[in-house]
């Protein structure tokens, strides 16, 4: 058995979703999901056992495409990140309707299929193409299924496809262009191997970047961002906010750094305070928004360019800290929009001005949502926590600045988050009725808080995991 | 060559099956004779011959591109089934000349003699002019032929002086004669002065910018299906035939000795700049969906003409692009067909809420469309990958620039269509279930993502 299984599972389990129609298509997704994390788990035995399970097989001859899948450490993490959080999410959207149901889960796990692809590839192209095609199925998540405006919702979607899709094609253009300095040849390995001059590094390393930092997002070109979580439904957003931005900073530290190294140590600062940036302009602008959804926006905005940040440090703690707090970034914003979804699931609304008083109708669920936020201002104990402090502590070894500068995201985020939760939980009752969280709510935020407090605990398993494939990506780095 | 005559038999066959009252079995029976040409021409491939003194002959790119041609010509044949029902008593006429349109298509990519390439030429041009103008009762349609003809005439004659000037330079018609002659230290004006007479009016049939004015308005007024044919078939056709006149005639290598090659390289990223970026920008615009798929079909021509840089080595890219690009027209316009059937216009209004009405046709159609921009697991999007891969080798980085900023363009109007399907309200219900047409789509597209699983199927076959 090797990583390609997991392929294979999901893309099945996508067709198989489509065909099975409309009543049972939730469900047939589920289990599916389910299926494939299993086996991603049995893989990671198999791996911490010294199994083989990547793949390399010829697919193109002229010009050499290979189909290479690599399964280290950091893939695996990624791939562990995606394939849990999948089933959360299809779980939690069982208290809506959608129509066409069938269509809509077939293509949430196509898309899981396309980002555990990109997370596991080891030939540019072939990564490219995983890459491109998770972008598809979001598309159309985000238009049909969306809420909103029709016309508003369709102009944020299409800015957001060309954006990316603009960002990506100069990709593109780099891998080509590499590979043509590696006499053809697409593979990690032999682009790893490259020896370019400092002005073509920074070219490609600029072309990456376009493609990287629209899709983490990294100031200025955020600007997709907050219309596509608010207008998308809470799945997309989900999808988006948890796996698919983690696709450019993972992308970043296995393809950006260790290809054009030079350009990176030498333009560290600026990139870093980008990332910096991010999170200043990211905790200011969530001070003043109104909107439930769009406030996680701009918060997810703040965190990402902190984990943005850390990567670009090229130090082990940055990189390690970095890919801590990706996944567990991806945890807590899951949860937190899945408790945006619930309470518009009661009110109808995500205005939160309207919204209050909803603890003393519905004790348990505030309790859960009180948990999600403090592990997403980090608090000490939860998984967050880790991640957060580790890249902080990388940033000061760079210039004490930037961590004091990057630590405004705890500060203004412990302000903002509290805020808010302070307008949405507490204060005057809410005429309407609240009922609390049901089963399979509370289902997935147990799940949910339960990873983040396992790993706030006791976060060596993962770190574990990952920081030998870190150590050989900084290898790359430092080689020269 | 067994080809050749196979497909013109075929087509006399049409014309007698009218005389014998056999309408209703002529389009199952062409689609048989035509499988039995692209089995004849399977058969044929790789085999080198030439006919009648060189007339005709058969190399592995001739036979790779008119099994292109045959297969496409399927696909025709079987949408006009649907098409022409109301024109009953037309039918075995349109299906013979499409027939004879191939004949001549076949004759312009295995000419061994500049007399054969320019028969071929014009056999092809008359058929579409028919063909443009076969809506006899719909003055736009007359418009769209007379168009066509005057300046299609216009360009046929600016392709013969290019012939008389070669002829002039080189004392023969025969293409390896003259492939001969031009690696030679001293030649006479004439020859470069001719072959860019007929470049020049080859580009007009490609439909190249600032040759490209006829196209918008000729597109838009012919039959959809006759749209359908000179976007895809005739557009192939006309690049497929440019490509072997400049790399069988030498033209590379002899512009090399009399150092005008960084001219002509410079002339053909200035037009395929040009091309691609008008086609799309005036594409961005237009509402009616055939008047977009025409300046996308010029932005194409760009990306077409960007093999002609590296001639020596981009015949498999060339034959790759065209069957990428081919396939997803053909797939997109056996939707616009069936949508816009009994319409007055090809307006984007027509396909509004077609997701909800026809999920199937409008995911081909999207599917289609995505392969035309680029985007993978299509075959659209190999297709400018190895473009790309082969222009960079080259050293055209710029060009490769250029043209990825324009394929992010042309997602702007592709995606237009995309969002009317998808996020707009149905206007009306569409009845009936064209068995065809449905195939056709099918068909198509699957062949499309097939192209894009296995590129190297067609990639390798010119090596």
């Amino acid at each position: 058995m090797n990583v390609s299984t997991i392929l294979i599972i999901l893309l099945i389990g996508a067709f198989a979703t489509y065909f099975s129609g409309d009543k049972l298509a939730s469900k047939v997704a589920l289990l599916f999901s389910l299926a494939a994390l299993g086996c991603s788990v049995v893989l990671l035995n198999n791996y911490n056992a010294g199994v083989n399970i990547s793949v390399i097989c010829n697919w193109i001859t002229q010009p050499k495409i290979a189909f290479a899948l690599n399964a280290d450490g950091l893939g695996l993490a990624m791939v562990l990140l995606t394939l849990a959080l999948t089933p959360i999410i299809i779980f939690s959207s069982f208290g809506n309707e959608y129509k066409n149901a069938k269509s809509f889960y077939g293509l949430i796990l196509f898309m899981a299929f396309a980002m555990t692809g990109t997370f596991l590839a080891a030939d540019g192209l072939l990564y490219y193409i995983f890459w491109e095609l998770a972008l598809i199925p979001i598309y159309f998540i985000a238009l049909i299924w969306g809420n909103g405006d029709a016309d508003e919702r369709r102009k944020a979607v299409v800015k957001f496809f060309i954006y990316t899709l603009a960002g990506s094609l100069f990709m593109l253009t780099a891998f080509i262009y590499l590979s043509q300095k590696a006499n053809g040849s697409f593979l990690i390995e032999d682009l790893y191997k490259l020896e370019l001059s400092s002005c073509e590094q920074f070219w490609i390393f600029l072309a990456f970047f376009f493609a990287y930092a629209i899709k983490i997002p990294i100031i200025p070109f955020h600007t997709w961002q907050a219309n596509v979580y608010q207008k998308a439904p809470t799945v997309g957003t989900m999808l988006l906010s948890g796996i698919m931005l983690k696709m450019g900073l993972y992308s970043v530290i296995r393809w950006q750094l260790p290809i054009a190294p030079l350009a990176a140590k030498e333009y560290l600062y600026i990139f870093i305070g980008l990332g910096i940036a991010g999170v200043i302009y990211g905790s200011i602008v969530a001070l003043r928004q109104k909107d439930l959804k769009k406030l996680l926006a701009y918060s997810s905005l703040a965190h990402v360019g902190l984990i943005a940040a850390g990567s670009y440090t090229l130090t082990l703690d940055g990189l390690r800290g970095a890919v801590l707090q990706m996944i567990a970034h991806g945890f807590v914003v899951v949860g937190l929009f899945y408790a945006a979804e619930v309470i518009f699931r009661r009110f109808e609304t995500r205005n939160i001005s309207e919204l209050g008083g909803i603890r003393t109708q519905a004790p348990k669920f505030t309790s859960m949502f009180l948990i999600l936020v403090l592990a997403s201002v980090a608090l000490p104990g939860t998984f967050n926590f880790v991640g957060e402090f580790t890249v902080l502590y990388s940033l000061s070894q760079i210039n004490i600045w930037f961590a004091i500068l990057g630590g405004t995201t705890i500060i203004l985020g412990a302000y903002y988050m509290l805020r808010m939760f302070q307008h949405v939980m507490l204060g005057e009752t809410n005429s309407k009725t609240f009922a609390d969280v049901t089963l399979n709510e509370g289902i997935s935020f147990a799940v949910i808080i339960a990873v983040l407090l396992f790993f706030g605990f006791y976060s060596k398993p993962i770190t574990d995991l990952i920081t030998p494939s870190l150590e050989t990506i900084l290898n790359v780095i430092n080689k020269n | 060559m067994n080809t050749l005559i196979a497909i013109t038999g075929l087509g006399v066959f049409c014309l007698l099956f009218e005389i014998l009252n056999f309408r209703k079995g002529i389009v199952p029976f062409t689609i048989l004779g035509l499988l039995g040409v692209l089995a004849l021409n399977f058969y044929e491939f790789g085999s080198t011959e030439s006919y009648y003194y060189n007339m005709i002959t058969v190399s592995k790119f001739s036979t790779a591109f008119s099994s292109l041609f045959v297969i496409l010509t399927i696909f025709l044949v079987a949408l006009s089934h649907n098409f022409y029902e109301n024109h009953q008593t037309k039918i075995s006429d349109f299906i013979a000349i499409k027939i004879f349109l191939l004949a001549g298509a076949v004759a312009m990519v295995s000419f061994g003699n500049l007399a054969m390439f320019f028969l071929g030429i014009e056999i092809l041009s008359i058929a579409l002019y028919v063909l443009a103008a076969s809506e006899r009762l719909n003055l736009k349609s007359n418009e769209a032929g007379m168009k066509y003809f005057l300046m299609g005439s216009f360009a046929s004659g600016i392709i013969l002086f290019g012939i008389c000037l070669i002829y002039g330079a080189m004392g023969s018609f025969d293409v390896v004669e003259i492939s001969e002659f031009s690696l030679s230290a001293e030649l006479p004006i004439w020859f470069p002065i001719g072959m860019i007479l007929v470049t020049i009016g080859m580009l007009f049939k490609i439909a190249a910018v600032p040759f490209h004015f006829w196209a918008p308005d000729v597109y838009e007024g012919s039959p959809a299906l006759t749209t359908a044919l000179m976007s895809t078939l005739a557009k192939v056709v006309a690049i497929a035939t440019l490509f072997k006149l400049i790399s069988g005639l030498n033209l590379i290598p002899s512009l090399e000795n009399q150092d005008h090659l960084h001219t002509f390289e410079n002339i053909i990223v200035i037009i395929s700049i040009a091309s691609m970026t008008v086609g799309n920008i005036m594409a961005l615009r237009q509402v009616n969906v055939k008047r977009m798929l025409a300046f996308s079909g010029i932005s194409h021509a760009g990306f077409m003409l960007m093999t002609f840089l590296t001639v020596a080595a981009s015949a498999g890219v060339l034959l790759y692009y065209t069957a990428a690009y081919a396939l997803a027209g053909i797939a997109a316009f056996s939707v616009i067909l069936y949508v816009c059937k009994n319409q007055h216009n090809e307006d984007i209004t027509n396909f509004h809420g077609l997701g909800k009405t026809n999920p199937l046709l409008a995911a081909i159609l999207t599917g289609s469309l995505l392969s035309m921009a680029g985007i993978p697991i299509f075959s659209g999007f190999f297709a400018k990958l190895f473009l790309f891969n082969q222009t960079i080798q080259a050293g055209h980085i710029i060009l490769v620039i250029v043209a990825v900023i324009n394929s992010i363009i042309s997602v702007g109007y592709y995606f237009k269509l995309i969002l009317a399907m998808y996020s707009k309200e149905p206007n009306e219900e569409r009845t009936g279930k064209p068995f065809l047409i449905y195939a056709v789509a099918v068909v198509s597209i699957t062949l499309n993502i097939v192209l894009g699983l296995f590129p190297s199927l067609v990639l390798d076959l010119l090596n």
